[in-house]
């Protein structure tokens, strides 16, 4: 297929770490392949060549947090046949959308020589707060294998899948022993995303939710049991606001651990609370 | 772009390609002298040191691995040592050996990644290594199995390869199975010749006649080639603990960066990474690494920018031909982590990130909450120094057209593989102050 006539894909980065791009990168068996099935047309990391739009296909990493990108996604929505968001941070915000739950001038207790230099918003959002988004891949960072399978779909002209269920799906599929039921160690698996392969049961560690909230998230359940466990409320409300902070579903579960409800008193009720913030 | 009018000409590239993150250089050119230069870091702060604050000490090595997508362990093992530091934590030499190899696949990942697809296409005049692999399609295979085999390392001790899993203060959640890491020999075998092969390749480049004046600042261990451990010294006699050297580390904010710019106290601004560790450790190197550094013309220091990628591949020998020791000599550490008890105090943890010096300084209550934090990246150290080159590299290629002297410089900013991403994001706060 001649260059031209190969679906063309464009990479933009806004705030975040660089890792799930690099995870594009990381398919160092069929980056090459790869290459050859679609038009590399605007990938900064990888290439001094850049190709004016319009793209077939963008894949979107990093959250919104300066008015000149809430500028910028405008343009590359424009230029974007079809716009994917890969990650946490373009999914829900990121860990830099801990500055959401900050009182105002909470984050104003360390000065800048020249704060006048810099300009920031106070929020961290994801891409689907700013424009439409076609598709939200999770992950912090996103699976690769899950990024090609995506990209497969697309050019075979398939409608691609991201699974709905929870890790704790992933974890009887290796034959992980639950770590909340045998031992009581803190575990987000029951209301996190499947997509990484349970990796953090297997190394004998409590899933701490890279890939966010389930399609049905039953939040509320499970901070009780971690709260019946023993676990302090701070550690509970932190628990949920990590990387995934801004997902509706552990923003509202970190939000009500903030504040609980004496213990006897928890129940359905909040649960419902919490629902109906998203 | 590049333009000019008469005795005037600057050179801007906006959106600089091949380094991670997001920046932009600037030069401009007055009669025949360069008389400004500019990396601008543009990428919006995400406010690491303020949103630490008040989350718990064991939080530190996930949160700041977030920092960095491509050097996701050098965060995590800086925090560790930091917080241990702060507790009084000796980790015993197992975990320690478990920690150098999960660093020693970082390296080779990060190192074939830089020399393959970022750096290397600059010295064949191709835009990226997709078209590299288009006229030597054998040697991006090559760069590109070497980077697959440090991802194998770090999956197998960290449990995935961007932001690792296993890590914790005090060590590891799981120690791998003695097969897991058995099974590591045969791919760094592999790797090692790969490696080795890499130091031909590149040391066959041409590579433009430049010397700089560098003042190389870098951990020194003992005999050994400093990876996960030791102490910030320098090729002018600095000898500092980590915690004397972020005391001497001042930064300063100015207008063109989100960065701020670190120089040491009293001292010119320095320079971290492959060369500043090649310069102070090149004799500890092992035999098969030291032969190769020598079979590619390398002395004992390497002043030239552009031969950065020779030193990068040198160290990628080096990463590989040290993992493979640990692998031969791993006894699972048992129990995988030493217990943290946290008590009232401050800490500093530094190790060599590939790109350079990464230190991490916390201070924490008796309950384990932090309560301050300072994270230095190798990047905001560098950039002085990078500027510095670029001046250097621009004044001297100024015979040059347009569009060869942006090229040149591009390359004089990728030569020392720049974290964007990371000098951005370790600023503190923005304030209005009125």
């Amino acid at each position: 297929m001649t260059a031209a006539a190969r679906p063309s894909v464009a990479v933009w980065k806004f705030a975040s770490c660089d890792g799930c791009q690099l995870s594009i990168l990381d398919c160092e068996e069929e980056l090459l392949q790869l290459a050859g099935a679609v038009r590399i047309a605007h990938f900064l990391e990888m290439s001094r060549a850049t190709v004016k739009g319009p793209y077939d296909l963008s894949l979107v990493e990093g959250s919104i947090t300066t008015q000149d990108d809430v500028e910028r996604i405008q343009q590359v929505r424009r230029v974007s046949h079809r716009l994917i968001t890969i990650g946490a941070c373009a999914t829900s915000g990121g860990i830099q959308g801990l500055r959401n739950f900050a009182l105002a001038g909470e984050y104003t207790s360390v000065v800048y020589a020249h704060p006048d230099y810099i300009h920031t918003l106070d929020t961290s959002t994801p891409i689907s707060a700013h424009v439409p988004v076609d598709l939200e891949l999770y992950g912090c960072p996103i699976d690769r294998h899950q990024l090609l399978g995506v990209i497969t779909a697309i050019l075979a002209g398939r409608r691609p899948r991201i699974p709905g269920h929870s890790v704790c799906q992933e974890c009887k599929g290796r034959g992980t022993v639950c770590l909340l039921v045998s031992r009581g160690t803190p575990c987000l698996g029951p209301v996190t995303r499947a997509g990484c392969g349970a990796l953090c049961p297997a190394v004998d560690r409590g899933c701490f939710g890279c890939f966010g909230p389930t399609d049905t998230a039953n939040t509320a359940s499970l901070a009780g049991q971690l709260r019946r466990q023993g676990m302090a409320a701070v550690d509970a409300s932190h628990l949920f606001r990590t990387f995934n902070a801004g997902a509706p579903a552990f923003r509202a579960e970190s939000v009500a651990q903030e504040a609980p409800p004496p213990a006897a008193a928890r129940g359905s009720a909040r649960a419902k609370s919490a629902k109906g913030d998203r | 772009m590049s333009h000019g009018s008469g005795a005037e000409r600057i050179i801007s590239v906006e959106g600089l390609a091949r380094v991670e993150g997001e920046g932009s250089l600037r030069v401009e050119v007055r009669d025949g002298t360069v008389t400004d230069v500019a990396l601008e870091i543009f990428e919006p702060p995400r406010y690491f040191e303020a949103l630490l604050v008040g989350r718990n000490f064991t939080e530190a090595p996930d949160i700041t691995s977030r920092i960095c997508g491509i050097c996701p362990v050098a965060y995590q093992m800086s925090a560790c040592a930091a917080m241990e530091d702060a507790c009084g934590v000796t980790v015993d030499e197992r975990i320690g050996a478990l920690r150098r190899l999960l660093y020693c696949g970082e390296w080779i990942q990060s190192h074939a990644l830089h020399v393959y697809l970022l750096h290397a296409p600059d010295f064949l005049g191709c835009a990226d290594a997709v078209e590299l692999a288009e006229r030597d399609r054998g040697a991006v295979e090559r760069g590109l199995d070497l980077k697959r085999i440090g991802n194998l390392v770090m999956e197998t001790v960290g449990g995935r390869a961007v932001h690792p899993v296993n890590v914790r203060v005090g060590g590891f959640y799981s120690a791998p199975s003695p097969e897991a890491i058995a099974a590591l020999a045969e791919p760094l075998f592999r790797a090692r010749d790969q490696a080795l092969a890499t130091v031909e390749w590149v040391a066959g480049f041409d590579f433009p006649d430049v010397e700089a004046d560098y003042r190389f600042v870098a951990l020194r261990e003992g005999g050994r080639y400093a990876i996960e451990s030791g102490r910030p010294a320098s090729s002018d006699g600095l000898d500092v603990s980590p915690a004397g050297l972020a005391e001497l580390v001042v930064e300063e904010h100015v207008a063109r960066s989100t960065a701020l710019h670190a120089r040491l106290r009293g001292r010119d601004p320095y320079l971290t990474g492959p060369l500043a560790r090649y310069a102070l450790n090149s004799a500890t190197l092992p035999p098969l690494a030291a032969e190769a550094a020598a079979g590619a013309g390398l002395g004992p220091v390497c002043t030239n920018p552009f031969r950065s990628i020779v030193v990068r591949a040198v160290e990628l020998v080096f990463a590989c031909d040290e993992a493979l020791s640990l692998v031969e000599s791993y006894e699972p550490p048992d129990p995988p982590a030493a217990t943290v008890v946290p008590r009232a105090g401050t800490g500093t943890g530094a190790t060599e990130a590939p790109r350079g010096l990464l230190f991490h300084t916390y201070e924490i209550d008796g309950s384990g909450t932090i309560r301050k934090a300072r994270i230095v990246p190798p990047t905001s150290q560098n950039q002085l120094t990078i500027e510095a080159d670029l001046r250097q590299v621009a004044q001297e290629a100024l015979e040059l057209g347009d569009d060869e002297l942006q090229w040149r410089c591009e390359q004089a900013v990728r030569n020392h593989d720049p974290c964007i991403s990371c000098a951005a994001h370790f600023l503190d706060v923005t304030v209005e102050s009125s």
